[in-house]
């Protein structure tokens, strides 16, 4: 039995962790939230530069408990760019016979695809888009090329690390890679939910964290604000909420890795059980840390905002926790 | 990851299968003392082929093991499965023995740990007093030497002591140094329980639980115990009560008992006919993230301890997310069964058994529940404890000079 991560696997977390430090500090988030732009080709390059593009490929030897475990850590740093497209188009075009010419240039990711969830208008990082995936559990997952039928409309985005459009795909535009039967459509459409969860396990970790380092510093009445116990009750109630919620997301990865039969399950549960866990803990980590975290100088707000986005992108929780209990048979 | 045991546990399994279905269970007229004395035949051969008392030396009547966790796991979860009698349970396995192993003379050892692993000796617990509970160092029963020396005289009381109707021996902290700070003031002392000086008496619980199977309170009134039945120094009392057992202690037992109660919810809200229920079935599937997310990191800190890694301060969560989990059920329990719980349960909290019982011995559990937020470490202090040895968190001011 293994339940814990390999060597391996903690250095990719290192490795995207570092280059993440290095492209992605927390001025930079700052001054790509004051600006335009929702792609950052730098911190992006960066990271596939370390080969992250190419964990789903059939034969990396990594599955999505990898992909994952990159998500987290992009979440943890808030970082830019539609990781999770990318990995998933690099799943989806990898395995179809239609999109074979697409998989290099989006391994090393000259290319830039991103995730639109069926149904709704809003897309990450859809104005540095080249590809859009349309993962529809009803419909089946199309490829479609930025200017083919795709129509995009800039919004004011709330979440500033990952800024959505508003997009609109003409019917029939680009290829269908899955029909809505085939198997890969649902398979895409989990690995989706999860490595959400993951994004949303890194966002609470982080928040969690800055929230107790900042007990540590801060004092009043003479003491580091850490020693009252009201708020390290509240801190020790953000690790029981965020850290057993690990291996949730875990499983449902190693599920999906090893196509269990609880798969989709697993991961409705993930997705639904970890983003409201980011949202409370980020809510917590705003009040646990008094004025400064309601600065926008301070930057809590990136992380809040983008728990907003992970609880309602793809769905959210109560509509994933319905599935899971149709999924059960009750 | 792989959640598989491997083959080597798996060729083991078949070991232990082979072995069970030629012991167990015992001929289907044996009753009584037959029986009694079957299930002591079936301990000794089990712990012969090394499956039970894994961490006890074989001189004591242990088989004396090494650590392998995966072994104890597939061993717990044959004998489960052919509901096969393990080891005996409670106190006595958990606390005395662990602490003699580690803090006891040759003599107490000889004396104590094989009467105690064949249920012959009952330990109860002497930690808790009325003035004690959180703050355990600030135990006031006294213990005081005999003229000649031979003897501790104890006079005071204790409390909460699991099968305290059953037990004929206790270990006990008692204050033997008045002026010492306190927790230099405590002798770990082991005392017969059956003399003049002991008298016990069952609690009553708000379960409504009483009688031979719940707590009781002791009241010491000039007991007696030798000096030789003292474990450890004078006055190192408290740090010989820190002793725990760590062999092999991971498993992956209490995710299966959490999983089978949340199995019964599920049941319940079928019984009751709110299965069809959105609201019920997002409280179900919010409580089943939390009872997941318990079982996977059980899986994780006992694939950490087959590895023989730290899994970090998961571990020192475990018993607060248990506490809360039962918490959210036992709130789910309480809307399901509505006007049944208007209705006291047959043989409220009680054990054994109790005739045919309907939605209401929920009851049970929506109160119960609440002993796990109390019973070993409050809530309170596992949340200082993961705040403070998890998170490094400075300690609280009042309790900054203690240890």
């Amino acid at each position: 039995m293994h339940f814990h991560l390999t060597e391996e696997q903690a250095a990719i977390q290192d490795a995207v962790r570092g280059t993440l430090a290095d492209t992605w500090p927390i001025e930079r988030l700052h001054a790509f939230a004051d600006g335009d732009a929702d792609f950052d080709r730098d911190s992006w390059q960066a990271l596939m530069t370390l080969g992250l593009g190419g964990i789903l490929l059939p034969d990396s030897g990594m599955g999505l408990l990898e992909a994952a475990l990159v998500c987290e850590v992009a979440g943890e740093a808030a970082a830019a760019g539609p990781l999770i497209g990318q990995l998933l188009a690099v799943a989806a075009a990898s395995a179809s016979d239609k999109a074979g010419s697409h998989v290099d240039a989006l391994v090393n990711g000259e290319r830039v695809a991103t995730v639109v969830h069926g149904g709704s208008a809003f897309v990450p990082c859809a104005r540095a888009a080249d590809l859009f995936l349309i993962v529809d559990r009803d419909a089946g997952v199309r490829l479609v090329p930025a200017g083919e039928g795709v129509t995009i409309e800039a919004v004011k985005a709330s979440d500033r690390s990952r800024p959505v459009s508003k997009v609109e795909i003409a019917d029939g535009a680009g290829d269908t890679l899955f029909a809505a039967d085939d198997p890969m459509t649902a398979r895409l459409a989990d690995a989706a939910l999860v490595l959400v969860a993951a994004d949303a396990l890194g966002g609470a970790q982080k928040v969690a964290a800055m929230s107790v380092a900042y007990a540590k510093e801060r004092e009043q009445f003479g003491q580091p604000i850490g020693r009252f116990q009201a708020l390290k009750h509240q801190l020790a109630h953000m690790a029981l909420d965020v850290e057993p919620a690990r291996a949730l997301v875990w499983y449902a990865a190693y599920a999906w890795d090893v196509a269990l039969p609880d798969t989709p399950r697993a991961a409705a549960m993930a997705k639904a059980h970890l983003c409201d866990i980011y949202v409370r803990t980020a809510r917590a980590a705003v009040a646990a840390h008094g004025g400064i975290g309601y600065t926008w100088e301070y930057g809590l707000h990136y992380w809040f905002r983008r728990a907003m986005f992970d609880r309602a992108w793809l769905g959210s929780p109560a509509e994933h926790r319905a599935r899971a209990a149709t999924l059960a048979g009750w | 990851m792989d959640l598989s045991y491997g083959e080597a546990a798996e060729a083991f399994r078949a070991e232990v299968r082979a072995f069970l279905a030629l012991h167990w269970p015992p001929p289907s007229d044996a009753r009584g003392a037959d029986l009694k004395q079957y299930i002591r035949t079936f301990r000794a051969l089990a712990t012969d082929q090394g499956y039970l008392y894994r961490a006890i030396p074989k001189c004591y009547g242990g088989s004396q093991q090494p650590v392998d966790v995966v072994r104890a796991q597939v061993i717990r979860e044959e004998f489960v499965r052919a509901r096969a009698p393990m080891e005996v349970g409670g106190n006595g396995m958990n606390m005395t023995v662990p602490t003699l192993l580690e803090k006891g003379s040759d003599a107490q050892k000889e004396l104590f740990i094989r009467a105690t692993l064949d249920g012959d000796y009952i330990w109860g617990q002497g930690y808790s007093e009325p003035g004690a509970g959180s703050d355990l160092a600030s135990v006031r029963t006294r213990g005081e030497l005999s003229a000649d020396g031979d003897k501790w005289i104890i006079n005071g009381q204790k409390i909460w002591t699991s099968q305290g109707m059953q037990a004929t021996h206790m270990f006990m902290l008692v204050r033997t140094e008045p002026d010492a700070p306190k927790h230099d003031g405590i002798t770990y002392l082991l005392i017969d329980l059956n003399q003049p000086g002991v008298t016990r008496r069952p609690i009553r619980q708000m379960t409504g639980e009483e009688g031979d199977h719940t707590f009781c309170e002791f009241f010491f009134d000039n007991a007696e115990t030798p000096v030789s039945w003292q474990v450890g120094e004078r006055g190192q009392g408290w740090h010989v009560s820190r002793t725990t057992l760590k062999h092999e202690r991971a498993s992956i037992g209490g995710a299966e008992g959490l999983g089978k109660q949340f199995a019964k919810l599920v049941e319940l809200a079928k019984e009751v006919g709110r299965i069809d229920d959105p609201i019920v079935r997002d409280r179900l599937t919010q409580i089943e993230g939390s009872v997941l997310s318990h079982r996977y990191s059980s899986y994780r800190i006992f694939s950490c301890a087959a590895a023989g890694e730290d899994p970090g301060p998961v571990a020192l969560m475990m018993k607060l997310l248990l506490t809360e989990i039962g918490h959210e059920m036992a709130l789910l329990a309480q809307e399901l069964i509505g006007e049944h719980g208007f209705v006291e349960p047959a043989g409220a909290g009680g054990r054994g058994n109790r005739g045919p019982r309907g939605p209401e011995k929920w009851l049970d559990q929506i109160m119960g529940s609440l002993g796990n937020s109390i019973a070993g470490g409050a809530s309170n202090i596992q949340r200082n404890i993961i705040g403070e040895r998890g998170l490094g968190l400075p300690r609280d001011l009042a309790m900054n000079g203690e240890r």
